[in-house]
Order: C-alpha cells, then structure tokens, then sequence
C-alpha cells in the first residue's frame, strides 16, 4: 500500500506521524535552489573581475564556488530548520528518522553522497532508490539516515456552521461517531452529489433519503462533536 | 468530553503556542517549550484516545511536532566541541578504521610506487599514464627556472592557489568518500587512479632530474594532503564494506551506522585538507625559503601528522 505516514514513538510517550514526500516536491526543491546557487555564481564571478581572474578575487571565487557546490545545503539544513530555500518554497523539509532536527554530521553525510544519487546522471540512482523503499529515501538518505518530510501548516477545519444538534435514533459506536464527525467536517470538500451517495449509506440511521439525509447526518454529527 | 467542550477549554493554550513557535522568544526558553511540549503530549494522547476528528489529532500532531523539532533543535554552542574533537573524537575515529586506513593505504600507495618506478626507468611510461599537455604542464610547474613552484602559468596570487587547491582537492576527497556508497569501488578507483598520477608524477620529475623543486615543494603539505586522501578512503571503504558484509545487522542500519561513526572522519579530512590547501598555496610554493629548511618542516609535519594520526591507540580497548 502506498502511505506517506510515517510514524515513530517519541519520548513523550506517544506515536508522532509525519508525512514523508516523494520525489516530485523534492526536484521542484532541488530546481529552485539550483537557480539560487547559479545566481550567486554569476553575481560572485562578476564581483571577483575587477580583482583579478588568476589573482585575490579568483581565489575568493574558487573558495565560495566549493562552499556553494558542497556546504550551502549543510548549512541551511543544519541551521535552518532542515531547509533550503527551495525546501522552504515547497514546504518540505529534512529531518532524522527519529524526527529529531538534523545535526551536522547527518546532514553532511545525506548531502556528500549526493554525488552517488547524481550518478549515472540527473540523480537517476537518487531517484531509483527514491522509488524503491518506503519512505522515499535517496542512498544520501538511507546512509545518514534522515528522512523529508512535508511540514505545510495543515488545513484547519473549517468552522462547523450553525446546526441544531440531534441525537441518533440508535447507539453508534465511537469509531462509527468519528465517521459521522469527519463526513461533517470534510463535507466543505464534497460535491453535493456525492454527500448524499454517502448519506444514503446510513439510511438505516438517518431514516430519509437525498438532501434530508445530508442535513439530518450533519446535525448528528453535530451532536456528536458536542455542540449543543 | 465531547470534542467540542476538549477544544474550547484548550483553544486559547494551542493558540499561544502556534504564535510563540513562529515568533520564538529570545535566550533561553526551554523551560517553557519542555513544558508545553509535555502539555501538547498529553492532548494528543487524549484527542487519540477518544477517537476526536482527524483534523484536531493532525493539528495537534503537527504542533507536537513542531515542538519537537525546536526542542531538540541543533545548537552548536553545545555540540561542536573542538577540544574534545581533536583529543579525542578524531584520533578515535582513525583508530576504529584502522584496516580500512590501511586498505586505503596500500590501494593508494601501491599503485603510486610501481607507476613512479616504471617513469623513473623508463621514458615513455609517463605518457601511457597522462596524456601529452598534461606532462608538459607538470614539467612546466617545476621547471627549476620558475619563479613560482608547483603552479599554473595564469596564476598571480597564492590566493588564487589556495582556492584553487581548496575547491579541487576538498571535492576530490568527498567525492572519493562518496564512491564508497557504490560498494566501496568508487573509492577504490579514486584512490587507485589518483596514487598512479602522482606516482607517475614523482617518477617522471625524478627522473628528469627536477629533484629539487619538486619534492621540497611537495613535503611539507603533503602530510595533511595525502594523509587525509588515506583516511577519505577509510571512510568510503566503511560504507562499502557495510553494505558487502553487513553482519548482524540489516543491510540498511548497517549502512546507517557506518554513516554515522564516519562524521568524525569527514570533519577531520576537511580541516586537514584546509590546511594543506594554506600550506601548499603559502608555504611550499616560496622560492625564497631554502630547500633545507623546507625538508626540516616537511619532516616535522610528517612526524607530528603521523604521531596524531596513531593518538587514538590509547583509547584501544574501545
């Protein structure tokens, strides 16, 4: 089964979940810092002319070439909440497999071995591992053992609008209530249609059919998150 | 409770935490972020265990993570401790990979001395090694007329140099790591292919005689340089070798363990490697200095290369 989540059981004695991203995200990441890094390559190899190609400014030049090619995803990983600036334009972000921020070590491990991931080329080994294991893990990944994931703010729940509560006709059990709770929430995200295709699956509890069952399920739903 | 009256009480409390996750306060908060992350634990627990809607568990989830992410975030006023590092964690680091040191070593050196011999004795050799510019720019770079040693002709500065020998070298160290992950024959093609060039190198200048500008030149950063090629390999043969022969463990966890004993290692050939770029730019390349006294420093940084790099013996029983 393809699940994105992946859970791990922290100290604070409970399963934390975190959703991991696959490879899509992480190229449109990857792109972007791509252009970044070009950027400040063009603006620094203009800026070293006047001090001289083989000289002072070659030097500099060199010198934060090897910076940009191998410690700008270290540092912004390390230092910045496990992201590059294309990581943060996508919401995306590196991250241990304990969930814990990645340190320096494990990040300089994940990001030297990207050489490995870029081989044969265009990070086709990168993504060919990517692909094969369950958490979308390159070979910089598996070795260093860090993880992306995705750390978009959720969506919050739209407000529940004003509905005269009701109480069901039968006893539900809690997982059933949480069912009727999320049809109630998520229904902002249905097309009509389909709310009621949904409904008429509880006519036994509902006891109406179409629109009546919708809006007498909503109002259950209601009861059941409390509201009164 | 219902979920209602759950998120009605605690509203106000995830609120303020969201915003102060956004905005953290300045010195030291971790009192306060302990404190809700315990609090937000114990929410997510209940919200979980009463079966609350999936959009409050995710909210709470993701603030619950977000706190501890912060809370555990990496701050380098208490991880990076050079003292340690260099007395202890370094050395140690060298001494748990001594027989990848070693493989690193010989695949390294061997090839070296046979393609240093085989120029030395015979003239056509250097060229079935490196192409024709290639020999020409050597000879050129040690020409005993030059007035800098061991350099391109374009170069004007020891600045230029010494970027130049950082971006080139640091990279072919990394990359040379890197090879490991390809069960270890990455590695061992840097390490084979870059032991031949120089070998070939030293045996083709000997041989011309160019004696004494080349390897006065090549002493005294030589012992950081090479060196920290050596253990470049150990850390790339670690992987390799984790994945040929796992042991006990799975193929993927001992991988990861191999990722991580190798950092100590990584830090080590960077800054090893920083200071042979400064040594090879600054040091070496003066024709001012005399040859005696370039092969008296030379030798002292052998000696004092070679005796940290068996420090870590002591914490042998380890």
């Amino acid at each position: 089964m393809l699940d994105t989540r992946y859970r791990v059981e922290i100290p604070g004695g409970i399963n934390l979940d975190a959703q991991v991203v696959g490879p899509i995200p992480r190229f449109f990441a990857f792109a972007i810092d791509l252009c970044i890094r070009g950027v400040i390559i063009f603006v620094l190899s203009l800026m070293s002319i006047p001090f001289g190609t083989f000289g002072v400014g070659g030097g500099f030049f060199l010198i934060l070439l090897f910076a940009i090619e191998w410690l700008y995803p270290v540092l912004f990983e390390v230092f910045w909440r496990g992201q590059t600036p294309g990581k943060k334009a996508l919401g995306i972000s590196v991250i241990n497999d304990d969930l814990t921020p990645v340190s320096l070590g494990t990040s300089l491990v994940r990001n030297l071995l990207r050489t490995v991931d870029f081989l044969p080329l265009f990070y086709l080994a990168g993504l060919v591992t990517m692909l094969s294991n369950r958490h979308f893990q390159r070979l910089g990944d598996l070795a260093a053992g860090t993880l992306v994931i995705s750390v978009r703010e959720s969506a919050r729940a739209a407000p529940v609008p004003d509905i005269e509560p009701l109480a069901p006709s039968t006893p539900l059990l809690r997982t059933e209530q949480t069912s009727i709770i999320d049809f109630l929430q998520r229904s902002p995200q249905l097309s009509g249609p389909r709310q009621q295709e949904l409904a008429d699956i509880l006519e036994g509890v509902t006891h109406q059919k179409g629109d009546d069952g919708v809006r007498q399920l909503h109002r259950i739903g209601a009861w059941f998150l409390g509201l009164r | 409770m219902k979920q209602h009256s759950f998120e009605e009480l605690h509203q106000s409390t995830w609120r303020q935490i969201e915003d102060s996750l956004e905005k953290p306060a300045q010195g030291d908060n971790s009192r306060i972020l302990a404190q809700n992350y315990l609090l937000l634990c114990q929410h997510l627990a209940i919200a979980k265990e009463r079966l609350y809607d999936a959009a409050l568990v995710e909210r709470l989830n993701n603030l619950v993570l977000a706190l501890y992410r912060e809370l555990y975030r990496y701050r380098a006023e208490t991880r990076l401790n050079f003292y340690a590092f260099f007395k202890r964690d370094f050395p140690l680091a060298i001494y748990r990979h001594r027989y990848f040191v070693l493989l690193s070593f010989l695949v390294f050196v061997l090839p070296g001395l046979i393609a240093g011999a085989w120029t030395f004795f015979d003239e056509a050799a250097v060229y079935s090694i490196l192409d024709a510019p290639q020999v020409r720019q050597v000879e050129r770079m040690y020409d005993p007329e030059a007035r800098k040693l061991g350099r391109e002709r374009e170069a004007d500065t020891d600045i230029y140099m010494f970027g130049f020998y950082i971006k080139n070298n640091i990279s072919v160290a990394f990359r040379c790591f890197a090879g490991g992950m390809v069960l270890g024959i990455g590695t061992l093609l840097v390490l084979f292919f870059n032991g031949m060039f120089i070998g070939s190198i030293a045996g083709h200048l000997t041989r011309l005689d160019y004696v004494d500008t080349f390897y006065p030149f090549v002493v005294g950063h030589g012992s950081f340089e090479l060196t920290a090629i050596v253990f470049s390999g150990a850390a790339g043969l670690r992987l390799g070798y984790a994945l040929i022969n796992p042991g006990q463990f799975t193929r993927l966890d001992s991988l990861r363990q191999a990722g991580r004993d190798v950092v100590p290692l990584l830090y080590g050939i960077f800054l090893m490697l920083v200071i042979a770029a400064f040594l090879e730019a600054f040091w070496s390349s003066s024709t001012l200095l005399s040859i005696e006294v370039k092969y008296a420093v030379g030798a002292l940084l052998w000696v004092l290369v070679l005796l940290y790099s068996f420090s870590g013996r002591r914490y042998g029983s380890r």
